[in-house]
């Protein structure tokens, strides 16, 4: 056990670094950033003096340590369009973005596994039909396409929800949520609900294939040998056998939903770091771009990293499998 | 067989006619003609395909002929509305273009993208998959960590940070004429891990097998027993799997493009029009992005269909 979760940490380090050396050449090679900084009309005796004081003159080795010792406080230098620190604009960007992620995540487990278990028990009844037909075309929807009729319905058409914006938003500390206004619930309707159409149906449709494989093992059937009632078997026997895989792609999924952020807040206009870094791709901002890089990264491995220690934990069976598969 | 080529028909007609009596035979098109789904999207891919490669043909206009355009005729509705005109069946963009030519261009440039990001990673991926499970050791160890690696992150975020820091790295100028293969490197070098890691699993497996040591005793150069023996034998799942990942492909394309770092609008994908309908949705001109949408859904469907079917028909193994 121990030595499995040093050898996951080591991993996660070894990834983690890689991401952050990308993120570090981008920073570096990638055009120049005096050049950005300046205006035409500096002298170059000035901005080789901005060089040296930026300590952009130094080795490459200390410029990458210096760039980690800076990213581990959260410090990612300026934003070349913004002249502001890229670490607030990504602390203002956050609160946006994880709300945002949160209630789609939310949505997408309160819908997709009570479906995925209706489905799985019946699977004859026109309403599961339905349901696999609409998750067919929920799968081959593209995440904008969705956004755009959502908004072409609800809020051209109908005017019922905003299709813009996150609303009235209140300060806590930092930290800014639209949760507690009525204006702020309205806003988040249809961009959560986009962002969570994806993952339900996948949840859903793991969640069902998971039951109707375990409904068919010969302890069910002795399950119901014994007379147990419909209710018994399949809540408290069979549901609990398929939460292992739901669990780990769930776990994975949301690290997505993240990565997935990017397209719903640009088609709504979220004000998150999703549409951050889209914006900074079109103006060609470096050290946001770099920063993203970072800090989704490090989303990424902690997520990942969890969901294989809860993996481990959850289910024994898989620890000598695993194993093997590591090495194979 | 014998027969026929007793009967004085040449061996090659044979030849032909019996690879035609095996195609009608097998079970492959059994299960095809006994699936309407399936049968249904083939026909939809067909013809959005057909559409797509003869649209210098079909199209009413030349969207790319700016003397044909003109801005007098921007934001026309669909012929059966109001204000319509039959001259723009699907309406008109904000430039005056119409709907339905742009659209037939732009799946030939979202099939084109597609097809070549698919062509590209598959031989990327069997190239690396083929030398990881071949040589094994260190190569092997590098090539599958970094699948590893770039398997932990969606595969569309990838995309986007190859695409943006392409972008970002070129002059201004350089860009218009090469977004093309950006984008087509872009999106290929985020789906060549699912080809390297199948290809490796089979090499593995068949690396060991009695053909390929008879082939090293008899003295076979190494790289020929690769490219003539061991490929035809590890590439069956590759192909079902490259056709799941053309919908993936073109899907990922159009999202770049939707999102502004795909095909420019002067030569407009179905995403790069989408996005530019997206604006003026709002005002109510629906129809500038709900008609490539709808397309883009339509050929999406067909191709997840079709692999679909490939898949479960060609090996069972594989899901």
């Amino acid at each position: 056990m121990i030595a499995f979760v040093i050898q996951r940490l080591m991993q996660s380090v070894l990834v983690m670094l890689t991401v952050a050396l990308i993120a570090f050449a981008l920073f570096n090679f990638v055009g120049d950033p005096i050049s950005n900084m300046v205006g035409q009309d500096t002298t170059l005796a000035d901005r080789e003096k901005l060089r040296q004081e930026l300590g952009l003159n130094d080795s490459f080795v200390t410029q990458f340590a210096r760039f980690i010792g800076h990213a581990a406080r959260g410090d990612f230098g300026l934003s070349y369009q913004q002249a502001r620190p890229v670490g607030q604009i990504i602390l203002e960007k956050m609160p946006a973005t994880l709300e945002l992620s949160f209630m789609a995540a939310a949505l997408a487990l309160l819908l997709g596994v009570p479906m995925g278990i209706y489905t799985g028990i019946h699977r004859h009844s026109w309403l599961s039909q339905a349901m696999l037909a609409v998750s067919l075309i929920g799968v081959s929807l593209p995440t904008f396409l969705i956004g755009i009729l959502l908004i072409l319905v609800f809020a051209v058409m109908l005017g019922w929800l905003p299709s813009f914006g996150r609303g009235t938003v209140v300060h806590i500390g930092w930290w800014t949520t639209g949760l507690l206004t009525v204006d702020g619930w309205r806003a988040i309707i249809l961009p959560a609900v986009t962002l969570s159409l994806f993952q339900l149906t996948l949840i859903m449709r793991l969640v069902r294939a998971e039951m109707i494989d375990v409904l068919r093992t010969d302890y069910i059937k002795f399950a119901r040998a014994r007379g147990l009632t419909g209710r018994a078997i399949n809540f408290g026997h069979a549901l609990k056998n398929t939460l292992v895989p739901v669990i780990t792609i769930t776990g994975l999924q949301l690290g997505s939903i993240i990565a997935f952020a990017i397209i719903t807040e640009t088609v709504f206009q979220w004000p998150g770091m999703g549409l951050m870094f889209i914006q900074a791709v079109g103006f060609a901002d470096i050290s946001v771009m770099a920063a993203y890089l970072v800090l989704v990264g490090f989303f990424f491995v902690i997520i990942n990293l969890v969901v294989d220690l809860l993996y481990y934990v959850v289910d024994p069976r898989l620890r000598v499998g695993r194993l093997g598969a590591a090495h194979g | 067989m014998a027969e026929l080529a007793a009967s004085g028909v040449p061996a090659r007609v044979a030849k032909r006619q019996a690879v035609w009596r095996r195609f009608f035979g097998s079970d492959l098109l059994w299960s095809f003609c006994h699936s309407p789904v399936t049968v249904g999207a083939a026909v939809v891919v067909i013809v959005i395909v057909g559409a797509a490669l003869l649209a210098p043909l079909i199209a009413p206009r030349n969207p790319y002929n700016l003397a044909s355009v003109s801005l007098l005729d921007a934001t026309d509705p669909p012929a059966w509305l109001a204000g319509g005109d039959w001259s723009f069946p699907l309406g008109t963009d904000n430039q005056g273009r119409d709907v339905l030519s742009t659209m037939l261009y732009g799946t030939r440039l979202s099939l084109l993208v597609g097809g070549s990001a698919v062509a590209l990673s598959v031989v990327l991926g069997v190239a690396l998959g083929l030398i990881a499970g071949w040589r094994g050791g260190i190569v092997d160890t590098v090539i599958m960590r970094i699948a590893d690696v770039q398997l932990s992150f969606p595969a569309i975020l990838i995309a986007l940070l190859i695409d943006g820091v392409v972008r970002t790295v070129l002059p201004r100028d350089a860009q218009a004429r090469i977004t093309l293969y950006v984008l087509v490197a872009s999106i290929a070098l985020s789906y060549w891990v699912h080809f390297a890691r199948t290809v490796r699993g089979s090499t593995l497996v068949e690396r060991n097998k009695e053909y390929i040591q008879a082939a090293w005793i008899i003295g076979v150069h190494p790289a020929r027993i690769v490219v003539t023996h061991l490929l035809p034998n590890v590439i069956g799942p590759v192909l079902v799997i490259a056709t799941i990942n053309l919908a993936t492909a073109i899907l990922t394309e159009a999202t770049l493009s939707f999102l502004g770092v795909g095909l420019p609008p002067t030569e407009p994908s179905l995403g790069t029009l989408i996005r530019v309908g997206n604006d003026f949705l709002l005002s109510g001109d629906w129809w500038i992005s709900v008609f490539p949408g709808v397309l883009l859904a339509l050929l999406i469907l067909s191709v997840n269909l079709l692999g679909d079917w490939l898949r479960d028909a060609f090996n069972p193994k594989l899901r």
